[in-house]
């Protein structure tokens, strides 16, 4: 057999393919597609204090081997998380993560000290990275000097297992790793979709209500893997890569990069089984390849330069 | 019922206008209970271009033979790419996808509303109408005479009235503009076609107090309420169409 665990601090997760945030709703709604506890992990959708409608359609367009999503962390708000979808959501046998978000560090902090009560959630995954909103998000995570105050004061406030999404709108990804592992981060997870648009050419309007949304799908993937070999190599937490990953060869890749584990996410739009096939594909790879525990090719490439 | 993905066999590709065609699928295992409204979401392989599957609403359903069929307009590369499937191929689906439309008492009196490829869902449902005891009528807007389908079958589930914007066949101007809706001896409409059609309807539906039901076809990544994409605007706020619809009662919505 070979071993697929791996641990962020005191944290074990059994296999390295979790879903990204926003793309797995909070885990029923793949329920009769295969058996979510199956997964590593799941990060639920971004979350926020209050309940929130996100922006106007249309909030999505096709692009050339990818889609614009301008969903604006439509959610319902930390009171309705904790009385209507903890309950149903902690039963899973894998490590549920709630993704994060604010306006500002006090939103950031007020949400982080209410999950930190919830038994059933062993890890947050905080959103610095969202491009979809006007206040919060990107703003922190494309500042060094914000993401330093975010994750220091969010880190404060919470107990457990720490995850910060990067964005890759910045110049330097890495600076902003290390600025937030300099913090107490436990883990980084890159990367958080890229700002773009589209254009609709017969109507010559914008094709989202927003103008611009985040780019995700294999489109970005080439540079989500760049960034993840980069942010590997300058950090000694793990790395959680994440970027139009649509097989498990797409998921190896990153692993090889030096992501100790992956995220699924636009993938599960098109495949609503891609997360658990990703994980099957990477077991039989290992075993092809006559490896016994994931860890031996974490990084490998790096070995060998 | 459970929501799956499976692969289907292309049964028959019929082109029936120049810019419609019916796909008839074949299921390897038991179909399940569809219900009128409900969509697949299809893969649509061998287009580069078409990056997320395309929603499309099931037309009907044989359940003896074990097929059933899409009704597809041509209009960007993915379903011109399908327009080009051959039988004995197959497609993958993920299925069945949505709600369904709310059954008329007993007596009432019931219009089918539909322009274009929006008369998708409501062949199913006649059909399903029919099966309890109703026998609707049926208001179809078309563009023109060229783009009509052959109403054969829908004349033989219930009356039917035709307007053209041209007026080449039935009354001439849009379906809201038809003299059977003057007359206004319907309890309920049930109405798919193109936003601005839907939209009149339900004004026209409004105004006289009718019970009033839409399918809706809004934009999709993935057709089963993870992405919240397709979100419509509702009196309960913003609404996913792909699994709180795609058929809403126009008392939710915010038009």
């Amino acid at each position: 057999m070979v071993n697929l665990g791996f641990s962020i601090g005191n944290l074990h997760f059994k296999n390295p393919v979790l879903t990204a945030s926003g793309t797995c709703g909070f885990g029923p709604e793949l329920d009769d597609f295969f058996d979510v506890s199956r997964l590593g992990g799941i990060v639920v959708k971004g979350t926020t204090m209050e309940p929130r409608e996100g922006h106007l359609y249309p909030r999505m367009a096709e692009t050339p081997s990818g889609m614009l999503n301008a969903v604006g962390l439509q959610n319902k708000g930390i009171d309705y998380f904790e009385k209507s979808l903890y309950p149903v959501i902690s039963k899973y046998n894998t490590n549920v993560i709630v993704n994060v978000n604010g306006n500002n560090i006090e939103d950031y902090v007020a949400l982080t000290e209410r999950l930190d009560k919830l038994e059933k959630i062993p890890a947050i995954e905080l959103n610095i990275s969202c491009p979809n909103v006007k206040k919060g998000g990107m703003i922190f995570g494309t500042n060094l000097d914000s993401a330093r105050e975010v994750t220091r004061a969010v880190r404060a406030a919470y107990s457990k297992i720490l995850i910060v999404k990067l964005s890759p709108n910045v110049t330097n990804i890495v600076d902003f790793a290390r600025v937030v592992e300099e913090e107490g981060a436990d883990s980084v997870s890159l990367v958080n979709t890229f700002l773009a648009m589209a254009i609709d050419v017969s109507g010559m309007k914008p094709s989202l209500s927003t103008v611009t949304g985040g780019l995700s799908g294999p489109a970005i993937k080439p540079i989500a893997l760049r960034m993840v070999w980069q942010v590997a190599r300058a950090v000694k937490i793990p790395v959680m890569g994440m970027g139009g990953i649509m097989t498990w060869s797409d998921a190896i890749e990153f692993i090889l990069a030096g992501a100790t584990a992956v995220q699924v996410g636009t993938a599960t739009f098109i495949d609503p089984q891609a997360p658990v096939k990703v994980l099957e594909g990477i077991e039989s790879y290992l075993v092809q390849k006559g490896f016994t525990d994931i860890k031996e090719i974490v990084g490998y490439i790096n070995r060998r330069v | 019922m459970a929501k799956r993905t499976d692969d289907f066999k292309i049964i028959e590709n019929k082109r029936i206008t120049d810019d419609l065609f019916i796909l008839e699928l074949a299921g390897n295992e038991m179909l399940p209970e569809f219900k009128p409204g409900q969509f697949v979401q299809v893969r649509v392989d061998g287009s580069p271009g078409t990056f997320l599957r395309r929603p499309m609403s099931i037309h009907d359903v044989d359940y003896e033979r074990n097929t059933f069929k899409l009704l597809i307009q041509t209009a960007g590369q993915g379903s011109i790419t399908l327009s080009c499937a051959t039988p004995g191929n197959t497609l993958n689906l993920v299925y069945p996808l949505g709600n369904t439309f709310s059954d008329p008492q007993a007596g009432q009196r019931v219009l089918l509303v539909g322009g274009g490829v929006g008369v998708a869902p409501l062949l199913f449902l006649a059909k399903h109408l029919l099966s309890i005891g109703c026998k609707p009528d049926w208001l179809l807007g078309f563009r023109n005479k060229e783009r009509i389908i052959d109403l054969h079958e829908y004349r033989g589930l219930g009356q039917v009235f035709l307007t053209t914007e041209d007026g080449s066949v039935g009354e001439q101007g849009y379906v809201t503009n038809h003299s059977v809706l003057a007359e206004s001896r319907y309890d309920r409409i049930y109405c798919c076609g193109p936003d601005p059609m839907m939209k009149a309807v339900a004004a026209y539906c409004r105004k006289n107090g009718i019970f009033c039901e839409v399918s809706l076809e809004n934009l999709m990544a993935c057709g089963f309420g993870i992405c919240l994409c397709c979100i419509v605007c509702t009196v309960r706020g913003n609404l996913c169409t792909c699994t709180e619809g795609p058929v809403f009662n126009i008392t939710d919505l915010k038009w």
